[in-house]
């Protein structure tokens, strides 16, 4: 239906010269006033130089376009934007929601935004909204007006009031049409160019080789591996992996062909104190044969003989023994006992994939009401079980990281595919035990590595947040997951984690839509294809501008060499209010108090600094 | 004495009860007059008061012990296993016989004796004045006044000997509307809102009965609404669910028939000397049903309101099922929520909030009067009234204020404190979390506003400690009447300036009064607005809390940043002082640096420490902390994380006979 529409010709604005002259009018006139300049703050911001409202138009675009193509859609892939912005503009009114003031102009779509400039007498800036966080979109005509509600990726609600029945419809489907795009390459990270930020400026910021260079200093056995160079032995691996010194490049090849999506076993973290490592891979393709590979096998005992003489190891299956069991008629399975000596298996069952987003759906849609009684509102809390399942994530990472540090066990994690709650574990256990993982750019480091690297496919988990219509396919917030475990971290221990709330909200912000390009792609491979690095702008260098770190930053850090265990009773772990109550409660209260903080934390530094100086003054004698 | 026979019991294993490893503390267990003690291997002490104890319970015999689990009212539980049944047993007796007394007279406040003189105890005593209270709201006024009508606690014994009343109320007027309201508590001013010139007042509920009329009670509130000049008409709120009158109605109107019947007969053996057939029969029915509210067409001008805060009974099981799920071991998410819920304690606590937010809003924005009542109008008005004040007037959230608040609207007005904290051995069914419900939606206020408050979380638990604790005489008794009787105010001192020495620890940092100066809170309700109280509920279990806390730090480097500015001040004027006095001025460097002799090494003292996080053991703390180096969660033992260091401890406020 909504296809039909799309290709429709109606009206004057079927003409595509008319409405690219109206458009350029538009814009003209909001470059004029000097408004493309000041973006409210939140907002990316866009020079009137750079060109997210222009079509891409070159010939080499669309060529790489088309070989590049990874939606399934490629008839929307290939348009041109101007060809599905239908409408160039109308008068509306926005509603922000719970404390801010509705918003009164001029509606404009563009190839990547939404903006609403307000008339020439208002004072406040123009608004912005990146079409790719649109979530769903819902229109109702009445009379002669029209209302659209979006619903973004970042949970929050907006309602436009539009005069005009033509336009709120023409509206509606310009913004469907252009949020749903999945090609990758004429996404707004390719166009978005920032003030004050170059391109290729982080993204060498963390690669693995920089992990290495760390690990290399604690223990000789282990090396880097470029075995993966060319993508060919695991297409979601980096090129260079971390693995034991004592094997080869061959034996490491042989034991991909053995792991699902040939995800070998590699090193995620070395823990200096106690000389043991956290692995991770995916499952082994044992199959209902139960087959064996030695390779794979050998991989195994080299890294429990690089730890320590005698030292064991666990595996930690994120299945349950009964699913991992299962998962054998498929082709996976679990490492055998009798292959694996010296490690032993254990099952943390924990939820991934489609029931993890309908856990997330539920629970955003229990935040939305705000008129249920409590005992509604508690029970619809308990049936999501999202806090369950944060309990899970975090016990599961305690069990891991207890064991390296207790025990003095080498840890294997991987569930199925090893790209979910794999990475959960691994990273959370990370965050637990190395203190330099809870800085801010330990921790950059540690999402870059552990998530962006290693192969967690964002373009597919997070394709739609909580309010899609659609069936969700690949959607899952296991990433949503690993950030509320760490907010529930750095409530426990508020001293603890040199970022605050404000970082963990922009990676779920970034993560779901972004101006920056670190988020794309599912892999490293298809990050490479698309030349990601090279032509976008990454989102560390735009969160380490010194105009960011207020936001971000946790003014009461202290470093603490000390693991930090958490608590995982139901009587300590909290509904991130900050994430799923965002934009239904009034932020004020909150805000102030943090503000009050900041300034005792600065006048502390700003007294102590004076200090010296008066003594300084003192007249000598 | 009498009840002790085993003063000292040794090798006795002290168990965490949300530890997942079965490792136990071992230590000896002493019992003294007034507290139970446990000492372990490392010379960690554990004091718990008899008095705080609601409950102890011996388990069956196991090969390690017998288990003695005692339960407290502050929301600790502690788990013992005695080696020999025999010891077990009579420290088992001994606390059923210290836990409960008959007397008021064998509680602890009486024999307490924090080194004080008479007049020091006196100026304690004299620390909260409430007419210096009434003054401030801005009573008396041309339009209220102080009544004597209750000097002698002629008319209302459960009433304070000062009330305020509408000048216009005249001496028969304020009798005969204290006949027609239950206890004889008439309504009166509880807050007086200088501003809005409108008045919060309290009362229990009129003995209505069958539609019966009082004609004072009816021009008392009259008087009420005519005292406020700008709006004429007034709030009326019972605090009791529409749906509980409603039934109770339903059912009156049959059994009403019946009571006239027999009420001839019941009239000769009470020997009621009312003339008036009518009122007798009222007062029957009432005796029958003890219920009734004000019929909106006998009085002008009053719009009636019901607001559901459940009945005392309501609210104890509620929080018995509260705290029978929070106490499971290896509890999961999900059962915590449906026992939450099931519970219904947040849903109690939101009703109480909402009430006072009603009050408010009438007060705020049409400007009218309320008059608050319940049943008794001790318990939900107590409620309701001291909220709708504490969100009207910002002198309530400051350490003083609060201390005022509770005395005039709940110590004063009669919250019957010693029979719903149960400090005797009374009837188990009065007993009810009344108070505790009040400190916990004031928790919440403080969550939803973080700066409005110049307390903080810890000085809510003090209170709630000491509310139980019989230490102190304030709580005692359950009205102004029989305290007086008891002479507390001789024998027994007042909490108050215990906890205004001890400011310091229950400042909150984020306090910023200038911009709450004027402000009405309006919070907001919202179903997830409430949370879990952990640190009131688990406060003893501290594997559950968060490992650092903000507060302390920020409360530290507040400190710091005063203490640096006052040094460079300081510093200043000294220089200021010898440029003015020779202009060769020498100021030695010995002298400067003499001024902070420490310097700012703060910021790295409390960073690798696992802190206190309220400060539970200072002096005024009638026991002591758990061990705070046990078990984290999940197993695993926080080995990393450094034992908290040993606090300060003022020896004479716990006697140690039994050492």
């Amino acid at each position: 239906m909504m296809f039909f529409f799309l290709f429709s010709v109606s009206g004057n604005a079927s003409n595509p010269e008319f409405k690219k002259k109206k458009n350029s009018e538009c814009l003209l006139r909001l470059r004029h006033e000097g408004l493309l300049n000041s973006c409210p703050a939140g907002v990316a911001s866009c020079p009137a130089s750079s060109c997210p409202f222009r079509s891409p138009r070159s010939p080499r675009l669309k060529l790489l376009e088309s070989a590049l193509l990874l939606g399934p859609r490629p008839t929307a892939g290939g348009m041109e934007f101007s060809e599905l912005i239908r409408t160039g503009r109308a008068q509306a009114e926005l509603l922000r929601g719970p404390g801010a003031p509705p918003l009164r102009g001029t509606l404009c779509v563009t190839g990547h935004h939404l903006l609403l400039s307000p008339g020439p007498q208002a004072t406040s800036d123009l608004w912005l909204l990146l079409l790719r966080s649109v979530d769903s979109i819902e229109k109702r005509v009445a009379g002669d007006s029209g209302t659209i509600t979006l619903r973004c990726k970042d949970l929050r609600v907006l309602q436009l009031d539009i005069e005009g029945v033509e336009a709120t419809l023409d509206i509606a489907r310009s913004i469907e049409a252009l949020s749903s795009l999945e090609s990758v390459i004429t996404s707004f990270p390719f166009f978005y160019r920032p003030k004050g930020l170059r391109l290729g400026d982080a993204w060498h910021f963390h690669p693995p080789e920089h992990y290495y260079k760390r690990v290399a200093r604690e223990t000789n056995a282990w090396r880097l591996s470029e075995v993966n160079e060319d993508f060919s032995v695991c297409p979601s691996y980096p090129r260079a992996v971390i693995v034991p010194r004592a094997v080869d490049d061959d034996a490491l090849a042989r034991s991909a062909r053995f792991r699902q999506g040939g995800r070998f076993p590699v090193l995620s973290y070395h823990h200096a104190p106690s000389g043991t490592v956290l692995l991770r891979s995916s499952q082994p393709l044992t199959g209902p044969q139960k087959r064996r590979c030695a390779e794979d096998e050998e991989l195994l005992r080299a890294v429990l003989a690089g730890a320590r003489p005698g030292a064991r190891g666990f595996i930690v299956d994120t299945r349950s023994a009964q699913a991992a069991k299962q998962a054998r008629m498929t082709g996976g399975g679990t490492e055998a006992k009798a292959a694996y000596p010296g490690w032993k298996r254990l099952h943390r069952p924990m939820e991934r994939g489609r029931p993890l987003q309908e856990s997330f759906v539920r629970l955003v849609e229990a935040c939305g009401d705000l008129e249920q009684s409590m005992d509604r509102w508690l029970s619809r809390l308990e049936g999501c079980r999202w806090l369950a399942h944060v309990k899970e994530a975090l016990s599961t990472a305690c069990l891991a990281a207890q064991g390296m540090e207790r025990e003095g066990a080498c840890i294997l994690v991987h569930g199925a595919e090893g790209t979910d709650s794999t990475l959960l574990v691994t990273s959370l256990a990370q965050l637990i035990l190395d203190p330099l993982s809870r800085t801010m750019t330990g921790f950059q480091e540690l999402v870059e590595r552990e998530w962006i690297q290693a192969g967690h496919p964002f373009q597919l988990r997070c394709a739609h947040s909580a309010f899609s219509h659609a069936r969700p396919k690949h959607e899952a917030p296991t990433f949503l997951l690993f950030l509320d475990c760490v907010w529930q971290l750095g409530r426990q221990f508020p001293l603890s984690l040199e970022f605050g709330e404000g970082l963990l909200l922009a990676l779920f912000e970034h993560a779901y839509a972004s101006p920056f390009g670190t988020f794309l792609c599912n892999s490293e491979k298809e990050r490479c294809l698309c030349e990601v690095r090279t032509r976008t702008h990454s989102l560390w260098s735009g969160l380490n501008q010194p105009k960011e770190q207020r936001k971000l930053r946790n003014p009461l850090y202290v470093l603490n060499p000390l693991a930090i265990w958490p608590s995982v009773e139901p009587q300590s772990l909290r509904l991130w209010q900050g994430l799923f109550l965002r934009w239904t409660r009034p932020p004020e209260p909150s805000e102030a108090a943090w503000e009050k903080v900041w300034q005792i934390v600065t006048d502390k530094e700003k007294t102590e600094g004076s200090q010296p100086t008066v003594s300084a003054s003192e007249p000598q004698p | 004495m009498e009840h002790i026979r085993t003063t000292k019991v040794e090798q006795v294993k002290l168990l965490d009860r949300f530890s997942t490893s079965n490792k136990a503390l071992t230590g000896t267990l002493y019992l003294t007059a007034t507290h139970l003690l446990f000492i372990d291997s490392h010379q960690k002490e554990t004091w718990i008061l008899h008095h705080h104890i609601a409950s102890v319970e011996k388990l069956a015999l196991t090969t390690s012990g017998c288990p003695l689990v005692i339960q407290c009212k502050n929301f600790r539980i502690v788990h013992f296993i005695v080696p020999r049944e025999r010891d077990c047993h009579d420290i088992y007796n001994s606390l059923l016989q210290l836990s409960k007394q008959a007397k008021y007279e064998d509680l602890y406040a009486f024999s307490y004796n924090p080194k004080q003189n008479d007049s020091e105890r006196l100026r304690g005593w004299q620390l909260i004045d409430l007419a210096e209270e009434y003054k401030r709201m801005g009573v008396p006024n041309s339009n209220w006044q102080l009544s004597d009508a209750n000097r002698e606690y002629k008319i209302c014994e459960t009433y304070p000997r000062e009330l305020y009343v509408p000048r216009i109320a005249s001496k028969p007027i304020i009798v005969g509307s204290s006949k027609f309201r239950s206890k004889g508590r008439f309504p009166v001013l509880s807050y007086y809102h200088r501003e809005k010139e409108a008045a919060v007042c309290r009362c229990s509920q009129p003995l209505s009965g069958f539609s019966a009329r009082c004609l004072e009670d009816e021009h008392l509130l009259q008087a009420i609404s005519k005292a406020n000049p700008v709006n004429r008409y007034m709030y009326v709120m019972d605090t009791r669910p529409k749906h509980r009158m409603q039934s109770w109605w339903a059912t009156q109107k049959d059994i009403g028939r019946i009571i006239v019947r027999i009420s001839s007969k019941i009239w000769n053996d009470e020997k009621i000397r009312e003339s008036h057939e009518q009122k007798r029969l009222n007062a029957m029915a009432n005796r029958a049903a003890g219920k009734g509210y004000e019929n909106e067409d006998n009085y002008s001008n009053i719009r009636f309101q019901f607001v559901g805060i459940e009945n005392i009974h309501v609210m104890r099981s509620s929080l018995q099922k509260l705290l029978e799920v929070n106490g499971t071991k290896g509890l999961s998410v999900n059962d915590f929520y449906s026992g939450l819920e099931s519970s219904g304690w947040l849903r109690h606590i939101k009703a109480v909030m909402d009430a006072a937010i009603f009050l408010t809003k009438a007060i705020m924005i049409e400007n009218a009067s309320v008059l608050v009542h319940c049943s008794d109008g001790w318990d939900r008005t107590s409620q309701v009234c001291s909220l709708g004040s504490l969100l009207l007037d910002s002198f309530y959230r400051t350490i003083r204020g609060f201390m005022v608040l509770i005395e005039k609207d709940w110590i004063s007005f009669g919250h019957k404190f010693s029979e719903r904290c149960g400090h005797l051995d009374s009837d188990p069914k009065e007993v009810s979390p009344v108070f505790t419900q009040f400190l916990e939606c004031v928790w919440h206020l403080t969550e939803q506003f973080p700066q409005a408050f110049e307390f903080n979380e810890a000085f809510l638990l003090q209170i709630h400690e000491h509310i139980y604790s019989c230490q102190f005489g304030n709580f005692l008794g359950n009205c102004q009447k029989e305290r007086e009787e008891l002479k507390l105010k001789e024998k027994t001192y007042s909490l108050w300036p215990f906890l205004l020495d001890d400011q310091k620890k229950y400042l909150n940092p984020l306090y910023s009064p200038k911009s709450q100066a004027v402000a009405v809170l309006e919070p907001n309700t919202v179903s997830f607005n409430f949370k879990f109280w952990r640190n009131m509920y688990h406060q003893f279990d501290r594997t559950l809390h968060p490992r650092q806390s903000v507060f302390n730090i920020i409360m530290n480097m507040n400190e710091q940043n005063k203490q640096l500015e006052n040094d460079i001040k300081d510093l200043e004027s000294k220089i200021k002082q010898h440029k003015n006095k020779q202009t060769d001025g020498v100021l030695t460097k010995e002298l400067l640096h003499s001024v902070r002799p420490e310097s700012p090494t703060l910021k790295t003292s409390l960073c690798f420490k696992e802190q206190t996080l309220l400060p539970v053991n200072d002096a005024l703390r009638t026991i002591e902390g758990s061990n705070p180096a046990d078990n984290r969660d999940v197993s695993s033992v926080g080995k990393g994380l450094v034992q908290a260091p040993s606090r300060p401890r003022h020896r004479q406020l716990a006697p140690r006979q039994a050492q």
